[in-house]
């Protein structure tokens, strides 16, 4: 018996235990995307021949008694920015639109090889530019908790998947909180882990000294097993760290006695005040009580460069974005357009591709980098950047000498409405504020679902930020505040969503 | 704060550079639309300029990198075929494009 609100440890061990068959798990994904993502537009693409051959597959082998890993068989969702061979590569964009890479990312691959049927590709801001989904060039994604709402950003789609119960396990990709925001607006669970913890080969990149793929899932041993999968060396990444990772799984289960004693836990001071959400700031801080009252000795940590983050990032982030982006010139790969005219010349056609292949918003990062890379401009606004950068890092430094984690919101509001913020870039950017100084230090970071917001029912996030190489701590530590969540709400906060109307075939929203 | 203050603005002229810079055909309407906004957010993160002294060095990657050769063996690389799979045009196991040269040229 097959039931789409178990977690993916629940379904590993129902695999496990032969009461449930990979084919079972993946038919009943594919009935509930076929139901509800008319309405929520998670997936960009849905692969349902291919997942039940994978599902096939893995039945059969646990049948002669053996398996890949201990997820085989439990489906999963993938982010549209990372390469899959047999399914397109969008990366939300109309650039790409039907590109079918010809190699698979190494997540991709590590997934495959774990066997894990791919259910297909998520939504996502275009190139990952966005906080809301909305950039994405094929429609947004919505949050299933008010459909009205985004679902944060830019991995919307796979965080939307998830607490839809389209899937129980996504990949999402995390460049300024791409991972953590949506899951702290759809009242899920999402890790970045430690720059170089897990391989980018494949991931299409918006701006490689940030980007990390990471776990997006219902609880925190889920992420955890998926970090498991999904982490290690991979070579074709240069970047890639080459050490031994200790089993996150194990420290998920053995944070999940809810005993958090002799932890020391930072709250960052910068990250609070004019522009957080009352709501929001009511639950952290009955949150951080709740680590207190297990045994966890909290005290304040002032990081005071983290008010520069945004600024360095908004322009590290359109300086390697303008870099990376130069390679869709209309020759290889993706769109051509061919402008009017008697022969257009090379240059002609990749300015009119260009134009009419990327949005709003990659256009904007596009010109702004470009500036920021300038001569005349590059001390100033680059360079500048790249020197707050190490300020940022010198603030983790300082602070975790003296905690094991720093604790703050994931994101400064709940999920807003589609279209509020869509023209004001400014204001969008502004979503990212706490998570923006993880990706430009490198450090592991995980957003926990942390109850709702007493202004609007929706759902708000609690971040765990730990130092480089010590993923480890956000699962250990993430697991315990779970167990003492959930004891508090009687079970998970995502019991708590309203139910989706499920639509049969042939019926329109 | 020292310099940092002084008003910072692109114009619609500088974007229209710099979009050609990037190699994408604005039109005038997108002119119009880009340039308050990206004005907006320049202004925004000029913040930046005075905030790290000179005796800060710059940081490029979050976490220290060596360079990193792999054994010179052969590995198996994508077939002609996989290469150009996704190629608007193909001739002769080759991607075809648009003429490179200009008329005068």
């Amino acid at each position: 018996m097959s039931d789409i609100r178990q977690t993916a440890a629940q379904m590993a061990a129902a695999l496990a235990a032969g009461e449930v068959t990979s084919v079972q798990l993946t038919q009943a994904a594919l009935d509930r995307i076929a139901a509800v993502d008319g309405q929520v537009h998670a997936f960009l693409h849905v692969d349902a021949a291919g997942a039940l051959e994978q599902a096939a597959a893995s039945d059969a082998r646990r049948a002669g008694g053996t398996a890949l890993s201990p997820l085989d068989g439990v489906p999963i969702a993938v982010k549209d920015a990372l390469t899959t061979t047999g399914m397109p590569t969008t990366c939300g964009s109309k650039i790409l639109e039907g590109w079918v890479p010809p190699y698979d990312a190494t997540v991709v691959r590590r997934l495959r090889e774990a066997g894990l049927p791919i259910l297909g590709k998520t939504n996502m801001d275009e190139f990952a530019m966005g906080s809301s989904t909305e950039h994405s060039a094929y429609g947004p994604t919505r949050n299933p908790w008010d459909l009205d709402r985004i679902p944060g950003g830019s991995g919307g789609g796979s965080a939307a998947a998830v607490a839809a119960y389209e899937a129980p396990l996504a990949i999402g990709t995390d460049t300024g909180g791409s991972i953590r925001q949506p899951g702290a607006v759809t009242g899920t669970v999402g890790v970045k882990p430690t720059y170089g913890g897990v391989s980018r080969y494949g991931l299409v990149a918006l701006a490689n000294s940030l980007d990390q793929a990471g776990p997006v899932t219902r609880t925190v041993l889920d992420s955890a097993m998926l970090h498991d999968v999904i982490g290690g060396h991979d070579p074709l990444d240069s970047t890639s760290i080459d050490q031994e990772w200790p089993s996150f799984a194990d420290a998920a289960r053995e944070g999940a006695g809810g005993d958090l004693s002799g932890v020391k836990v930072g709250v960052i001071t910068e990250l609070s005040g004019e522009g957080w959400q009352p709501g929001v700031m009511t639950r952290f801080q009955e949150s951080v009580d709740l680590m207190v009252k297990a045994g966890a000795e909290v005290v304040e940590v002032s990081c005071p460069s983290f008010v520069h983050a945004m600024a360095a990032y908004y322009l590290i982030l359109p300086a390697e974005a303008s870099s990376n982006l130069a390679k869709f010139d209309a020759m290889r790969y993706g769109l051509r357009v061919w402008p009017e005219g008697d022969a257009p010349s090379a240059e002609e056609v990749m300015r009119a591709t260009r134009d009419a292949g990327f949005g709003d918003e990659v256009k904007r990062r596009i010109i702004l980098g470009t500036y920021a890379l300038s001569s005349g401009y590059y001390d100033a606004y680059y360079g500048q950047a790249q020197k707050v950068r190490t300020l940022i890092s010198r603030d983790f430094e300082a602070a975790f000498e003296q905690v094991d984690v720093l604790v703050s919101p994931t994101a400064p509001t709940t999920a807003f409405k589609l279209g509020e913020k869509l023209d004001d870039p400014l204001a969008m950017y502004l979503n990212d504020l706490a998570t923006i100084p993880a990706n430009l230090a490198g450090v592991p970071g995980i957003s926990l679902p942390n109850g709702l917001a007493a202004e609007d029912g929706l759902p708000s996030g609690l971040q765990i930020l730990a130092p480089a190489l010590a993923d480890d701590r956000l699962y250990r530590i993430g697991a315990a505040l779970e167990t003492l969540h959930e004891r508090e709400w009687g079970g998970p906060l995502l019991a708590q969503a309203p139910a989706l109307v499920e639509q049969t075939e042939g019926e329109t929203r | 704060m020292p310099d940092s203050a002084a008003r910072v603005e692109i114009t619609r002229d500088e974007v229209a550079h710099l979009a050609m810079l990037a190699r994408i055909d604005l039109s005038d309407a997108e002119l119009d639309h880009l340039a308050p906004q990206l004005t907006v957010i320049l202004e925004s993160v000029a913040s930046i300029q005075g905030v790290a002294g000179d005796d800060v060095p710059p940081t490029s990657h979050a976490l220290p990198l060596t360079n990193v050769f792999r054994n010179d063996v052969v590995t198996p690389g994508l077939t002609p075929e996989q290469a150009l799979s996704g190629a608007p045009e193909v001739e002769q196991q080759r991607f075809s494009v648009p003429r490179i040269l200009g008329d005068e040229q």
